[in-house]
């Protein structure tokens, strides 16, 4: 089994979680999809740390971000396939 | 793996089963600290829970300040309980109700006699518990006398991976045994409150959850100079990878697998229907939360982290587990339990479940927690309102 560099939870989801040390720019990644046992590939834009999250597809502002098959907030700036998702570009839309 | 079928435990006199033997003195008050602290200093086998209030309150936050000193005195990891306040009347409140277990409990007032002379009565009074309590042994009792309350803190994605799910999957698994279970931190749970509604087994429990919450939220929307952005997720969470907090919320959630909870429980409130999971409203605050689970009699606590949460409790063994491969690392004084090789995908959740059943089955049994070597006791009482 190749390594997993990235975990993501539910088949709906849009990110995906970052389980090694950090993954560098350019870097050709391997996903794991929890809930079907799936296996896909992505290439990293940033670099991004252990538990961050990176961007599965390319998203527009107002966008809806799915976590573990869920709503967990809103794109306040684009984002492009490969990205860092964090708070400089992801808000809650509870408060 | 075959679940083991049993634990070893302190039966009490009410039925209720400890997984440890503590000899408590509980000061009534935040002026009654110093004299409860000298007695446990005097007397060995014992120890003091000095916190901040018992004055002045009233009301729906005087009650609870009840309930919650009651239930800690009721809980079964306490063998015995010397109870010191400044006045009688207080004092008197929680001995009579923690003598209902049938547990050797006295009381005594400082005022009229002064700390020195209540410190000498009450040490031979303690003295006695002690010496009565360390004769107690520990017995073969089913796993149905655990009851497990759970609460994650420091929380990054990592624990919605790993450490909270490996926590649902234990769930799952002693349910069906009969074991109390019990989740709480309605604030936490914002962003998901919707989809844990719809785990509430009956109409009632699931109308009682949106209730709760929403008089939560009600709050939040009042207090709040803006909202909650500052607080959470924390600065902690977001170092972790965490963005909002409905992610918090679906991560924290995994805690309960695949399980519904037959009630909702006010703060401190001892469940009254039976094995199954709870639901209880408490803060997020992990000093407040497992405060008021201990105070409900729960006798032990499974505790995820991510980025290391080193919480404790007074009378609550809390074992820890993390599937933060560096915390496992860095703070591994505090982790009882590693399961980080779920990230690799060396081991999946029903080994980490199992890993956890085992762990859990040896802290109740008697082994020391990371926690307990190190000395955390925190207690810390919830407050609704200021005082008068």
């Amino acid at each position: 089994m190749a390594n997993t560099d990235i975990i993501i939870h539910d088949e709906k989801d849009n990110v995906g979680v970052v389980v090694i040390e950090k993954i560098t720019p350019n870097q050709e990644c391997n996903c794991w999809i929890m809930e079907n046992d799936k296996s896909v590939k992505i290439q990293s834009k940033n670099e991004i740390p252990l538990g961050h999250k990176i961007a599965m597809v390319d998203f527009k502002e107002g966008d809806t971000i799915l976590k573990y098959g869920h709503d967990i907030g809103k794109v306040v700036k684009d984002i492009k396939k490969g990205e860092h998702v964090h708070v400089h570009n992801v808000k809650t839309k509870k408060w | 793996m075959e679940i083991p079928k049993s634990f070893l435990g302190y039966k009490r006199e009410n039925g209720r089963v400890g997984t440890r033997n503590h000899v408590v003195i509980l000061p009534v008050d935040d002026i009654s600290n110093a004299c409860a602290e000298a007695v446990a200093n005097n007397i060995k086998g014992t120890f003091a829970i000095p916190h901040a209030y018992g004055r002045l309150q009233f009301g729906a936050d005087l009650e609870l300040f009840f309930d919650t000193m009651i239930g800690t005195g009721k809980n079964p990891n306490v063998a015995a309980c010397v109870v010191i306040g400044i006045e009688p009347k207080w004092t008197k409140r929680i001995v009579d109700a923690i003598a209902s277990t049938g547990k050797p409990v006295e009381g005594f007032s400082i005022e009229g006699a002064g700390d020195i002379k209540t410190i000498m009565t009450a040490s031979k009074k303690a003295q006695e518990f002690s010496q009565w309590a360390s004769e107690k042994q520990r017995e073969e009792c089913p796993l149905s006398d655990l009851w497990i309350s759970v609460k994650c803190g420091e929380s990054d994605t990592t624990s919605g991976m790993a450490a909270n799910p490996a926590v649902g999957n234990l769930m799952d698994k002693l349910e069906p045994l009969g074991v109390h279970l019990c989740f709480g931190e309605t604030s936490e749970l914002t962003g998901a409150e919707k989809v844990c509604a719809t785990r509430g087994s009956t109409p009632e429990a699931q109308k009682k959850f949106m209730k709760t919450w929403s008089d939560y939220n009600d709050f939040i929307l009042k207090e709040a100079t803006n909202d909650l952005s500052e607080s959470q997720p924390t600065a902690g969470n977001i170092a972790g990878g965490l963005t909002t907090i409905e992610e918090k919320a679906f991560g924290n959630f995994q805690k309960i697998g695949s399980r519904k909870f037959i009630d909702v429980l006010t703060p401190a409130e001892e469940p009254k229907k039976g094995p199954g999971l709870y639901f209880m409203d408490t803060s997020s605050a992990a000093g407040e939360c497992l405060t008021l689970q201990a105070a409900a009699g729960f006798n032990i606590h499974l505790f995820p982290t991510g980025q290391g949460n080193i919480i404790g409790n007074a009378i609550e063994p809390v074992v820890k587990l993390t599937g933060n491969p560096s915390t496992a690392v860095n703070m591994k004084e505090h982790i009882d339990l590693d399961v980080s090789k779920i990230l690799k995908r060396e081991m999946n959740m029903d080994q980490a479940g199992d890993e956890l059943i085992k762990t859990t089955i040896r802290a109740a049994s008697g082994r020391l927690t990371c926690a307990e070597v190190l000395g955390h006791k925190e207690f810390i009482m919830t407050k609704l309102f200021r005082s008068a």
